[in-house]
């Protein structure tokens, strides 16, 4: 068996579990889009439906639902892992545990915040938001919400063996978002304004590049911490 | 780095360090503070702009720069603690964040209260002020996550690696705010420029910072102490020290 | 194989061991013993590198195992109390998803072998939860019979086993020493009938 091919067995094996259980627990993953979804709606009921409003409100309430969505699955990312002994059991395998944590991110993702992107054009039109600026909201879901998983999960490995590390978690996590925030919602903005966003995407799509080298590092050195 | 570092690595030499530098930084921050006090709230000329109200800048930016200074202090004391495993070093990060948070808290605080003349409201989505409020927000992060752990070995790592993440970022949360606030052309009156500033206000601004660093030294090293202790109280040199003292 | 060099651990204050060395060689087994609360899961957490001592060394194979941690891994096989069994999985999965993660393989024949003749026969499609606690513990006790490692670390492997689980482990020990492995455990059982080379580490209850 050669070395390359095996790790990639490793992540894909890690990466398959996350997902096959999100899926066997559907809950798992339509609860938090129904959440999204839900957040969305009371904003036009509590601020009134007028479209030129909403449509300057929109990008702001589509990603702060989207911050808070993440932070649902994220409680759960390692809990399990944790409580059933599955994490030692990864620090204590051949292959280095900033592996097996990325696939973990990535399966974290894909059950998360892969949804929210599909479902942004439903959320765009909820919102009244126009063609431009929904190809805006697609762009940055698709480049932000990887990076949401990524932050979050520092978040998440540092708190899991915390017996109410959700809320604390919240705490540590939703500041470092801000910059996320701040981008996503210009981008979009400015695409409303007919201009180009390309710098917005760029800035996040840096952000993305650093966060995975960097963040499983930080994940797997905050995960040591809990199991210890 | 490890030789320098080595020594203070054992509690007993890290607790007579701090001994040690406590009175310098005790000095600076008494001295600094009367002088920088006295001169900048009685006998520095009043702004012609803005009356008297301006001489809450005295501890306003000195508390505002060492609330970054301190973060940046804590972060570093974090990677010392992580990457060369010296649990002093823990300890440190522990010790600095609350007197990072009050100085934080002080600039929020003397940050509104300047507002309230200058703009007119309390507060106001400045992009200094709500960097600030963000610093804070990571403070208070450190910190619970410290005291959420009952082990506080494990409670001090995860604490370090809180503070390297968000030493990382703070440039970007920075920058970010920053940016957010030009984009969003609002009520801002111009920046308080540091260049711009006349020497006979500037002389006791820089006293006052100064002082302000004394301030926090003096506050880290006492809690550092009682860290230490706490952390060794079954040592044989804490016993010793006890039975002298 | 592997030398424990002057450990110490303190918890909460408490001093549970104090400069602890020894070693284990390849072919030998040790039993570590102690009242509840003397440290002997925190001793083994140590020594599998999960926790980390507030003094003194875990030499593998005479390399700190904290320089090279991955390499150390692949030659250990850890079991604690919470076993790493998922509870939504079926035993198989359970099985097939740890070989993967450890870079082992087994073909799917021989999974189902060691799943009957640890007495799981039948029980292999269904979610992990819905069996015994003993069930659960074969499920990860399969491992012992798939893993190219030299060092087990165990805690407590016989909890929950009838009498034929514990004799079926038992042999499983002694043919993992005669190859040369090496075994670290805690157990309350008495083995000294069954290994001639049992060492024994007591560790008392400090205040």
């Amino acid at each position: 068996m050669q070395t390359h091919h095996s790790y990639w067995l490793a992540f894909k094996s890690v990466y398959t579990k996350d997902v096959t259980l999100a899926f066997r627990q559907r809950a798992e993953i339509v609860n938090p889009l129904l959440f999204f979804l839900i957040v969305i709606t009371l904003f036009p009921l509590a601020i009134g439906p007028e479209p030129a409003l909403l449509t300057r409100i929109a990008p702001g309430i589509i990603w702060v639902a989207a911050l808070l969505s993440t932070m649902l699955g994220l409680d759960k990312l390692f809990r399990d892992d944790y409580n059933d002994g599955s994490l030692e059991q990864l620090i204590a395998s051949p292959y280095p545990l900033s592996l097996s944590v990325l696939a973990k991110v990535a399966a974290h993702w894909t059950v998360s915040g892969l949804p929210m992107v599909l479902l942004a054009p439903l959320f765009a039109l909820l919102m009244n938001l126009e063609t431009q600026s929904l190809n805006a909201t697609v762009l940055t879901l698709l480049i932000g919400t990887p990076l949401l998983s990524f932050i979050g999960a520092i978040g998440a490995g540092l708190t899991v063996a915390l017996q109410k590390g959700g809320i604390l978690m919240s705490l540590l996590v939703l500041p470092l978002y801000i910059p996320v925030l701040i981008f996503a919602t210009s981008a979009i903005d400015t695409s409303s304004m007919s201009l180009a966003y390309g710098g917005q995407l760029a800035i996040l799509g840096a952000m993305l590049a650093v966060a995975i080298v960097a963040a499983p590092i930080a994940i797997s050195s905050a995960l040591r911490v809990s199991v210890s | 780095m490890w030789k320098w570092l080595h020594p203070y690595a054992k509690a007993e030499r890290a607790y007579q360090l701090c001994n040690t530098l406590l009175p310098y930084f005790a000095v600076i921050a008494v001295v600094g503070l009367l002088v920088g006090w006295v001169w900048g709230l009685a006998y520095a000329p009043a702004d012609y702009q803005q009356k008297d109200s301006y001489r809450i800048i005295f501890i306003h930016v000195p508390s505002a720069i060492w609330s970054m200074g301190a973060y940046s202090s804590m972060a570093i004391a974090a990677i010392i603690a992580l990457v060369w495993q010296i649990r002093n070093a823990e300890l440190a990060v522990i010790s600095i964040a609350p007197v990072g948070a009050a100085m934080t808290a002080i600039a929020l605080i003397t940050g509104a209260a300047w507002g309230k003349p200058m703009w007119g409201a309390w507060w106001v989505w400045d992009a200094r002020l709500t960097s600030e409020l963000i610093l804070l927000f990571l403070y208070f992060g450190v910190l619970s996550l410290y005291h959420a752990f009952e082990d506080k070995k494990s409670g001090g790592r995860a604490a370090c690696i809180l503070a390297i993440v968000g030493v990382v970022n703070l440039p970007i949360i920075h920058f970010s705010v920053e940016w957010w606030n030009t984009l969003h052309q609002g009520s801002t009156i111009t920046k308080f420029d540091t260049s711009a500033i006349d020497p006979s206000m500037l002389w006791p601004l820089l006293i006052n910072i100064v002082a302000f660093a004394g301030v926090l030294g003096v506050v880290t090293l006492i809690r550092l102490k009682n860290e230490i202790l706490r952390c060794e109280q079954h040592r044989p040199w804490v016993r010793e020290l006890v039975n002298r003292g | 194989m592997l030398e424990i060099d002057t450990v110490t651990c303190t918890k909460q204050d408490r001093c549970l061991f104090d400069s602890l060395s020894f070693t284990l060689h390849s072919g030998q087994i040790m039993q570590v013993e102690g009242p509840n609360g003397a440290g002997k899961t925190s001793l083994l957490r140590i020594i599998a590198g999960f926790a980390r001592a507030d003094e003194g060394q875990i030499r593998y194979n005479h390399t700190d195992i904290r320089e090279d941690y991955d390499s150390f891994a692949a030659e250990l096989l850890f079991i604690g109390h919470k076993t790493g069994v998922n509870q939504q999985l079926n035993a198989y999965e359970n099985v097939q998803y740890w070989l993967q993660v450890h870079g082992a393989k087994a073909s799917e024949e021989e999974v189902y072998e060691l799943l009957a003749k640890l007495g799981l026969i039948g029980l292999e499609d269904v979610p992990v939860r819905t069996l015994s606690a003993g069930q659960q513990r074969r499920v990860a006790l399969v491992r012992l019979w798939l893993n190219k490692a030299k060092l087990w670390i165990l805690d407590e492997p016989f909890t929950a086993l009838d009498k034929k689980g514990v004799a079926l482990l038992q042999t499983q020990f002694q043919s993992h020493l005669d190859a040369g492995g090496a075994i670290l455990l805690t157990t309350h059982q008495d083995l000294t009938a069954h290994f001639a080379q049992l060492q024994t580490l007591t560790l008392e209850y400090r205040l």
